[in-house]
């Protein structure tokens, strides 16, 4: 069923701003590590050097004995988690084994940051190191050391070693018959490094518990109901007794969707028996959070002289961590998702290795497949001498297409979004020497999932939301809007905020792309209850039917011209609230269903320098259908933010380790992401073809925009070049050893 | 570790503190003296969030120690309003929508103020080369270099 209807809209779509602004840009807005509490402590954590080792013993006296020293923790201080919790406990603190580098073994509080440092020193860890593996492909090979053994799911076929845990398959047709029916093909063979999300604020929390099992947690995350949720299961507590409030967040993009330091400083906060705050440093953040993937992917692809593609096939290895998941799924699926396809087959394959645990970053694992599928797709392009832009157009998805992954497309916005590349002044401007232009199509699920609102009309007309997702890019700004709208009253008689997890039912985290489909959604559903309720109680009032109260133009009218009662505007019912029935309010909470999917297409210019290798981006153009775009500057935020995250990962962002297994760059000096003197301006076009499963038509629009750049980037530097680079990321050294290699 | 008192002056106030001889600015304005407008994202001069002035010279407070600004001037991002007047470039970056998080945010107005007090009329290469040092990871610069660019024109235009 359709929930769209198309109206003239007279908020949505204006450039308002947002309610939290004034406090970001005077300093007054309270991140993660900007609180504390009366007797607080500090916690520090002790990190294993070792790629992977047996702990055999950890020695915690000398630093208990260490004046100012109130608490130290180790595993043993931990209960046996909730089940299916295991790999979330042990990521926070080792067990009994490290598994990567930077792997949480013990922890301390102190009444200082120098003293928790100091006694940080005097912990005595015995290790037993053991051979380790961190590059994708050794992992996979038979013989490889094993970082989790038993894990290996059943569907996994023969071949591999067993840190290859998990196998996926999607798709339809025949490849061996689309490759026979083709005039030409391609195999080819892509590696992408692992990149991190990069957030500029670090991890940090305020924790409180109390020997009765009640506590209190404020800390930056996308999602504090699952840090509360996972906190207990791994403290073996109750959700109702911790109550978890998140500040503002300093960026998250899927890094901070679970838990790292949070049940620790509950644990130091339990036996310390005072608040503990617990601050990351950039290094731990990088060692020690969630990076994204690092892949091996391969790639056939068949297409006819005329353009059309016969067969697509990627099988797609990505190299997860120490622990068993990752998003092989999430890679396989929209591999291919653009194109109508007849033959069409994905294999993903989740690998473990000596690194941290991955954490979701940005439409995670479509980028990396993204990039394979459309390299190989627009090197078949060359090949054949056709254009990328026509071979797109000609094989794009559209309405009623089976997608790659298996459902059929509701109307979408591809074609134009494609359609649009024609009518840039970029895709139509000459190129210079040694310059290259990359084109590339994008694809994200979107989601919508568990959300939870509440929303109340005062009794002066204003109106307040309360809800429970992390507002990260103006989602406040965005709910408020829609509830403006939705009442047919100014933008300025809404407050929209985000409330702790003891004020309000369960919500997924600021994940998904989810926030101003979804949430923006349920605070709808309220405004409408809002608006029954209110119709109930004035045909009370004016002794009508119900259906004779009318809602128009941010008023209540009275359809029975008979009785000649003037229209109710919201301040005039809300200050008769108390007569006609006490408070007026709604709640609603529900799995949000009917996210529609949304395309991207990005074309990018770079210009490679011939002696040194070195790629600049000279102009870039991102184009996404929002279906309807509540604000447009953060739609088009979101589109210039993805896009040069993209970027950094295609040309400069790299974990780079040692021999030793140990991270070699984990400081924001060697991992080096975009700064705006490597940057062009990022233009954008937001096409609007409503989702028909939201009211106004609304799409998720956060991760589909870091989905192209890989490919736009790699196809633009390698056209540029001459010579097809396989290999992300794009860095002088690798795009100087291609230039030589080609002489 | 001994500690020094050490007298200065922070957004136009004497003020007046004791502080480990180790510790950065950026410690005693955060952890002593409440100041938590003043971001970390590093603590090694890499990002930027700590971007403060003294002395009207740029710096990052993570790599300028407490002791050193003795009898100093001390400009952050409390001090950039005057009282509940924002600064053109606190106003332009609200109406440009130039911050998504906000945690780059007071850096990046430090800094950017910091350049149009020396540079009026920056051209864009001049703003991105100038801000190089201030890392934003959610919006791609674009909206915060048309920002400082607004703000430039704005402030020449009340200035002509």
């Amino acid at each position: 069923m359709s929930e769209y209807q198309a109206k003239e809209f007279k908020v949505l779509g204006q450039r308002l701003q947002r309610p939290d602004g004034i406090d970001k840009v005077t300093g007054r807005a309270k991140y993660g590590a900007d609180t504390e509490a009366a007797g607080m402590l500090h916690g520090k954590i002790l990190r294993s050097p070792h790629a992977h080792a047996r702990i055999l013993s950890i020695d915690t006296s000398a630093a208990e004995a260490l004046n100012g020293v109130k608490a130290v923790v180790t595993r043993a201080d931990f209960p046996t988690a909730a089940k299916g919790y295991e790999d979330v406990q042990d990521n926070c603190m080792a067990g009994e084994r490290a598994l990567y580098d930077g792997h949480a073994v013990a922890a301390v509080a102190a009444t200082s940051k120098r003293i928790a440092k100091q006694a940080l020193k005097l912990i005595k860890v015995e290790y037993e190191t053991l051979p380790h593996v961190t590059e994708v492909e050794a992992a996979i090979t038979v013989g490889a050391p094993i970082v989790q053994a038993g894990q290996v799911s059943k569907r996994v076929p023969e071949g591999y070693s067993d840190n290859v845990v998990r196998y996926v398959s999607f798709g339809h047709g025949d490849i061996d018959a689309g490759i026979a029916q083709a005039d030409a093909t391609i195999e080819r063979t892509y590696r992408t490094e692992a990149s991190h999300q990069g957030y500029i604020e670090p991890h940090a929390c305020l924790a409180t518990l109390n020997e009765d099992g009640r506590g209190d947690l404020w800390v930056c995350t996308q999602g504090h109901f699952w840090i509360r949720d996972m906190s207990c299961a791994v403290l073996g507590l109750e959700s109702a007794n911790l109550r978890v409030t998140a500040s503002e967040i300093g960026g998250g993009f899927g890094g901070k969707t679970t838990v790292f330091i949070e049940p620790v400083a509950l644990a130091l906060s339990k036996k310390s028996g005072h608040a503990v705050k617990l601050v990351m440093t950039r290094e731990e953040v990088l060692r020690a959070t969630g990076p994204t993937i690092s892949t091996l992917m391969h790639v056939k692809l068949g297409m006819t002289n005329d353009g059309r593609i016969t067969a697509a096939y990627a099988k797609l290895f990505y190299q997860s961590g120490a622990y068993k998941q990752g998003c092989a799924d999430f890679g396989a699926m929209p591999a291919f998702a653009p194109y109508d396809l007849e033959n069409v087959h994905t294999e993903g394959f989740d690998v473990v290795t000596n690194r941290p645990r991955t954490a979701s970053y940005r439409a995670p694992g479509a980028p990396t497949a993204c990039y394979a599928a459309e390299s190989a797709i627009d090197e078949l392009c060359q090949q054949l001498n056709l254009d990328p832009l026509a071979v797109r157009l000609k094989n794009a998805a559209k309405e009623g297409t089976k997608s790659s992954y298996g459902p059929t497309y509701e109307d979408h916005g591809l074609i134009q979004c494609l359609e649009a590349v024609k009518d840039t002044e970029h895709w139509n401007a000459p190129l210079g020497a040694n310059q290259g232009r990359g084109l590339a199509a994008g694809f994200w699920f979107n989601f919508g999932g568990e959300t939870s609102v509440s929303t109340f009309l005062n009794t002066d007309g204003s109106i307040t939301v309360t809800e429970g997702n992390p507002d990260i890019g103006g989602s406040r700004a965005s709910i408020s809007m829609m509830v403006a709208e939705e009442f047919g009253i100014n933008y300025d008689q809404v407050r929209t905020t985000v409330t702790d997890t003891g004020s309000m039912g369960q919500n997924e985290p600021t994940h998904g792309s989810r926030v101003t489909f979804a949430v923006g959604m349920a605070a709808i559903k309220c405004s409408r209850s809002i608006k029954a309720e209110i119709a109930q109680r004035l045909a009370k009032t004016w002794d009508v039917a119900v259906d004779q109260v009318s809602w128009q133009d941010g008023k209540a009218h009275c359809l029975d011209a008979s009785k000649g009662i003037e229209p109710m505007s919201l301040p005039e019912i809300g200050a008769i609230a108390n007569n006609t029935g006490g408070p007026i309010g709604a709640h609603h909470g529900s799995n949000m269903e009917g996210a529609g999917v949304a395309f991207g297409v990005h074309i990018c210019d770079t210009e490679v320098d011939p002696e040194t290798g070195y790629v600049t981006v000279q102009r870039y153009t991102a184009i996404q259908d929002a279906g309807k775009a509540i604000q447009p500057d953060y739609v088009e935020g979101q589109l210039q933010g993805g896009a040069v995250q993209g970027i950094g990962w295609a040309l400069n962002e790299e974990y780079v380790y040692g021999e030793d297994g140990r991270l070699q760059n984990p400081g924001f000096l060697d991992y080096r992401i975009p700064v705006a003197s490597d940057m062009p301006m990022i233009d954008t076009v937001i096409i609007e073809v409503p989702n028909p499963g939201h009211p106004f038509g609304v799409r998720g629009v956060g991760e589909t925009p870091i989905v192209p750049p890989l490919a736009a980037v790699g196809n633009a530097v390698s056209r540029a070049v001459g010579v097809r680079y396989n290999h992300l990321p794009m860095s002088p050294p690798r795009v100087l050893a291609g230039i030589q290699a080609a002489k | 570790m001994s500690s020094t008192h050490v007298s200065t002056t922070i957004n136009g106030q004497a003020v007046e503190y004791v502080c480990p001889n180790d510790a950065s600015l950026l410690e005693v304005l955060r952890d002593q003296l409440g100041m938590t407008g003043t971001k970390e994202g590093c603590g090694s001069g890499d990002c930027g969030a700590c971007s403060v002035t003294v002395d009207g010279r740029l710096v990052c407070s993570c790599l300028v120690l407490g002791v050193e600004a003795q009898n100093r001037q001390v400009e952050t991002i409390e001090g950039m309003a005057d009282k509940n007047q924002l600064h053109k470039l606190q106003q332009v970056f609200l109406e440009k929508a130039a911050l998504q998080c906000g945690i780059c945010t007071p850096g990046i107005l430090i800094a950017a103020r910091s350049l149009l007090e020396k540079n009026p009329d920056p051209t864009e290469k001049e703003v991105r080369y100038w801000i190089a040092g201030n890392l934003c990871r959610c919006t791609g610069y674009d909206k915060i270099v048309r920002a400082i660019l607004e703000t430039a024109k704005q402030l020449r235009e009340e200035a002509a």
